[in-house]
């Protein structure tokens, strides 16, 4: 008889076979990954949580039979006897109660956990490779002091620590020390006696000669500088958020804003090891904020685009050296602009921005069920469909509903048909 | 007096201990079993929804199948729909019986003397757990089909191992050897004899053989149509095996996945004919061993209560107009069978000694219930002892639906004089899995024309297959045969009544 404690055995045995499942149910657990996300925060989204799908791609078929004849003994029974007839409950249920396991299978709920429901959302979107730059999903091998080695090249002696190390030795094996030798010089001087000078004299010819010796290098002390290879992420991007706070700014347009630059974090993260935000809020002036100020700081006054962009500018140039990092940028925006600053933004965007950036893309926001929003096109949009237009590489939408906001960014971020997209199989 | 096994709900593994030497010393003395060894696990619900999703085995070869039931379970669980079981039992040699940490102490009591023993009897000494599974084996056997699928994905890659495994499990029940013959499935042979065929053909490899020229083949056309049959070993009604000897474009190790699932569709059969019976024999042991216990005083009034609330629910029948009811609860049936079975032997009336004479009134209810259990299934324990009595008490009826009968459904006989022997054998049918499962056969292979492979269902009761799935099944089958697949539907006239044709579904240029 033996009782053994499993509990402490390793769980999620069953891990690999949900992975499997998830791969195989893939198509269909992202479509309602999708459905779910629409109808909730995002960050409920980046919960993970809870899906449905419908069981019928996942179908392993049997033989089953139904139909013809069928003969059953049941319990229960009250006041028939033989030769009685029960009346038929309609078409459907007399056929529903036959034995089949697919009834109660056709769709079901099961929760993801944050990485899937995260992963599923964002497979099919890819960065858009505009500025033709690498996209850094390979990492590139960086060199790296390790510490220190017994054996290695010549040229990587390390001669500070190997001295060190036969210094070490040199006091540990008792070398004289210069107080020593003058200990006994002063000895000689005071001494009397022949003989014993004589044998004073001796000891310190032999000190003498000890320090006189050229220290030696053991080659047991003999230090070599260890390097390591290390993967050095050039996978780093920065994220630009460009959002005008100027009064005309509603609450719901930072919010839709808001969820727009989230996902583009989120995103971001998922493709990068290492990436920075920077927050620039602008009204006819731009500064760099924090999180917090960006969304909910009060700010009011003119609108300047170009001064946002200015400012973003100068931040490429002092930090984030374009052939080092990936530049992002998401400028959400009601559309106003001062009339006179039209010349200068463009100028601003196809010569300093644009040309650094992986991706610039423009939300404009507008109130929510705002019906007048497509009446006419605002100022920026129109200038910056005209910069489109002559080929630069910017994606614009409008959106006014939170609703909007993942097929906006779907949209944006759709997997280009290439020839690699159909490898999968 | 004796000494209590425990106080309370809680329970350490010294309890478990005292717990299963007490369910022991009663199983084996007074009720006589003869188990294989125990094993008992504690586990977590985590790890019971685990061996929920791969069958009840502790290991076993990955497939997203079982993880889509690990999510269906979960999700199920958590929602609260759905209780855990409260153990699991394997059926190998040491029997290995799951208990879950939850349990309160009187439930482990239970869950021993239930899978422990009950269960463990039944699987060591019925005929057809002695014919056709090998307990000693399966865990081996297992662990070899675990490494062996592990193996297959990395030499050939996960996506056409998966392919043949839905395929294969596709055909599962329609992998069985229903009647013996051939010799009891002797597993770690089995295997043994896997590695050397593998081993072998990895040794005799040479690929100059390939370009040695051949004699003029013997012309098939040549073969009668009998002998060509008789070759193939036609009608054959295991479809797996079939595939595995005769499908000529499988490569070695689609065959031996082929057999894996074979093998392991074969295992579980015994079980699929017996659960009433194996229920029952659990739920009677249980029964009479916590009685026992209670009797020495070695449970409380207290524990022994909340034993009876578990076990009146397990036995519980709903009517058939209840809205819990969904069918007979083979636990319920099982019980009540084995109970009325120590009645006519102990007490019976006049009414049971014309219905049983050979058991009525002969006094040892041990002896007679162990011959039950060891030489049963459930078809044949129902038609032999349903009594009248228990038709009555149940008030079991038995109904025809004709769809072409426009009255509505007939009653064909109820719990009276007339119609028990009629109710009793409708109820026995409904348990016979010979009956329950299509009854599908290869019957030919046009191997001198397009090499069609030619099955007939033969349909009873003008009950057809269900036709979508049937298309599905019939796509993993073509894909495994390579060539074309015919399905015909006959009834008992040999009259057509559907015929499917499936073409193979190409091969994907990679694996070419």
């Amino acid at each position: 008889m033996h009782i053994i404690d499993r509990r402490l055995n390793p769980g999620g045995k069953s891990l690999e076979n949900r992975q499997r499942f998830l791969r195989r149910a893939k198509s269909l657990v992202q479509g309602a990954v999708k459905k779910t996300s629409q109808e909730r925060d995002i960050k409920d989204v980046l919960e993970g949580g809870e899906v449905t799908i419908p069981l019928d791609g996942m179908h392993e078929p049997r033989f089953r039979r139904e139909g013809g004849t069928r003969d059953m003994v049941l319990p229960g029974n009250k006041k028939f006897i033989e030769g009685d007839y029960l009346q038929r409950q309609g078409q459907g249920s007399a056929k529903d109660s036959g034995p089949g396991e697919g009834d109660s299978e056709d769709a079901f709920r099961f929760v993801l956990s944050r990485d899937e429901f995260v992963d599923l959302f964002l497979d099919d979107l890819e960065l858009p490779d505009l500025a033709k730059r690498k996209i850094a999903q390979t990492e590139s091998e960086g060199i790296q002091r390790a510490g220190y080695t017994t054996s290695g090249s010549p040229a990587n002696i390390s001669v500070s620590r190997t001295v060190k190390l036969a210094l070490a030795r040199r006091i540990a094996l008792k070398r004289p020390r210069k107080d020593e030798v003058e200990e006994l010089e002063a000895e000689i001087a005071a001494c009397t006696d022949e003989d014993e000078r004589a044998e004073l004299i001796a000891r310190l010819e032999k000190l003498k000669a000890k320090t006189k010796r050229i220290p030696f290098i053991d080659p047991l002390d003999i230090r070599y500088r260890r390097y390591e290879k290390v993967p050095r992420p050039v996978a780093q991007a920065v994220m630009f958020c460009l959002m005008d706070v100027s009064g005309s700014m509603s609450e719901h347009m930072k919010d839709l804003a808001k969820r727009f630059y989230m996902l583009l974090y989120v995103f971001l993260k998922r493709r990068y090891k290492h990436v920075e935000i920077v927050f620039i809020r602008h009204t006819d002036r731009a500064e760099e904020v924090d999180e917090q100020t960006f969304f909910y700081g009060p700010a009011s006054g003119g609108t300047l685009v170009s001064s946002a962009l200015q400012a973003m500018h100068e931040i490429v140039r002092e930090r984030f050296n374009p052939s080092d990092w990936n530049i992002y940028a998401a400028q959400a925006s009601d559309g106003d602009n001062s009339y006179s600053d039209g010349e200068l933004t463009g100028l601003l965007l196809t010569e300093k921005i644009l040309p650094v950036c992986q991706f610039f893309a423009y939300l404009e926001v507008g109130e929510s069920g705002g019906s007048a929003f497509d009446l006419s096109d605002s100022s920026l949009w129109t200038l910056y469909e005209r910069l489109r237009n002559s080929g630069a590489p910017l994606s614009m939408r409008k959106v006014s509903e939170r609703s909007e906001i993942f097929p906006v960014f779907h949209d944006l971020f759709q997997r280009r048909e290439t020839a690699q997209e159909k490898a999968a199989p | 007096m004796t000494e209590r096994l425990f106080e309370g709900a809680d329970w350490d593994f010294q309890t478990l201990q005292r717990i299963t030497d007490a369910c022991e010393e009663v199983a084996l003395k007074d009720l006589g079993l003869d188990v294989y060894p125990n094993q008992i696990e504690v586990i977590t619900a985590e790890q019971m929804l685990d061996a929920y999703s791969s069958v009840g085995m502790p290991l076993f070869y990955k497939h997203w199948s079982f993880g889509k039931h690990f999510a269906f379970h979960e999700a199920s669980y958590r929602k609260g729909l759905m209780g855990l079981a409260y153990e699991i039992v394997i059926n190998s040699s040491p029997c290995i019986s799951y208990l879950m940490e939850e349990n309160t102490a009187t439930m482990q009591t239970l869950v021993i003397a239930h899978a422990a023993f009950g269960h463990n009897h039944f699987f060591k000494n019925n005929y057809l757990f002695k014919q056709w599974t090998d307990a000693e084996g399966i865990l081996d056997y297992l662990d070899f089909a675990k490494n062996y699928v592990m193996q297959c994905e990395e030499r050939y890659g996960r996506i056409e191992v998966e392919r043949t495994l839905d395929a294969a499990h596709a055909l599962m029940s329609h992998g069985i050897d229903r009647y013996p013959g051939k010799k009891k499935l002797d597993l770690r042979a089995e295997e043994k004899r896997a590695g050397r065929r593998r081993q072998h053909e990895e040794e005799v490899f040479n690929d100059l053989w390939r370009t040695v020229p051949t004699g003029k083949s013997k012309s098939r056309s040549a073969l009668s149509v009998e002998r060509r049959r008789k070759l193939l070993g036609l009608p054959q009604e295991n479809l797996l095996y079939f595939l595995e000897k005769s499908a000529p474009r499988l490569a070695p190790w689609q065959r031996e996945l082929l057999r894996i699932v074979r093998h392991i569709a074969q295992y579980f059969y015994p079980q699929s004919q017996t659960k009433v019976m194996n229920e029952g024999t659990a739920t009677y042991v249980h029964y009479r061993i916590m009685t026992r216990l209670h009797q020495q005083g070695r449970i409380t009034d207290g524990n022994f209560l909340e034993f009876l609330g578990s076990h009146t629910n397990v036995v519980f029948q709903p009517e058939f107009d209840d809205q819990r009811f969904s069918g007979f609860n083979p636990y319920a049936l099982g019980f009540a069978v084995m109970q009325d079975i120590e009645r006519i032997v102990t007490n019976p009336e006049d009414e049971d000694r014309e219905w049983f004479p050979d058991i009525a009134g002969k006094g040892d209810v041990m002896g007679v219930l162990r011959d039950v259990w060891a030489n049963y299934r459930d078809e044949s324990f129902i038609g032999q002892f349903l009594s009248p009595k228990l038709m009555r008490h149940f008030r079991m009826f038995h109904l025809h639906d004709d769809p072409e009968e426009r009255a509505g459904i007939r009653v064909d006989a109820i719990h009276d004089e007339r119609g028990f022997r009629r109710v009793r054998r409708e109820l026995a049918r409904q348990h016979d899995v010979g009956f329950i499962d299509a009854n599908i056969e290869v019957v030919d292979v046009d191997l001198s024309g397009d090499r069609r492979l030619i099955l007939h269902h033969h349909v009873i009761k003008g009950s057809q297959l269900n036709e979508t799935d049937a298309k599905r099944v019939l796509q993993h089958l073509a894909d495994l045969w390579t060539y074309d697949v015919a399905l015909i539907e006959v009834d008992a006239n040999d009259k057509v009544l559907r015929e499917y044709v499936v073409s193979p579904r190409p091969i994907p240029a990679a694996v070419a």
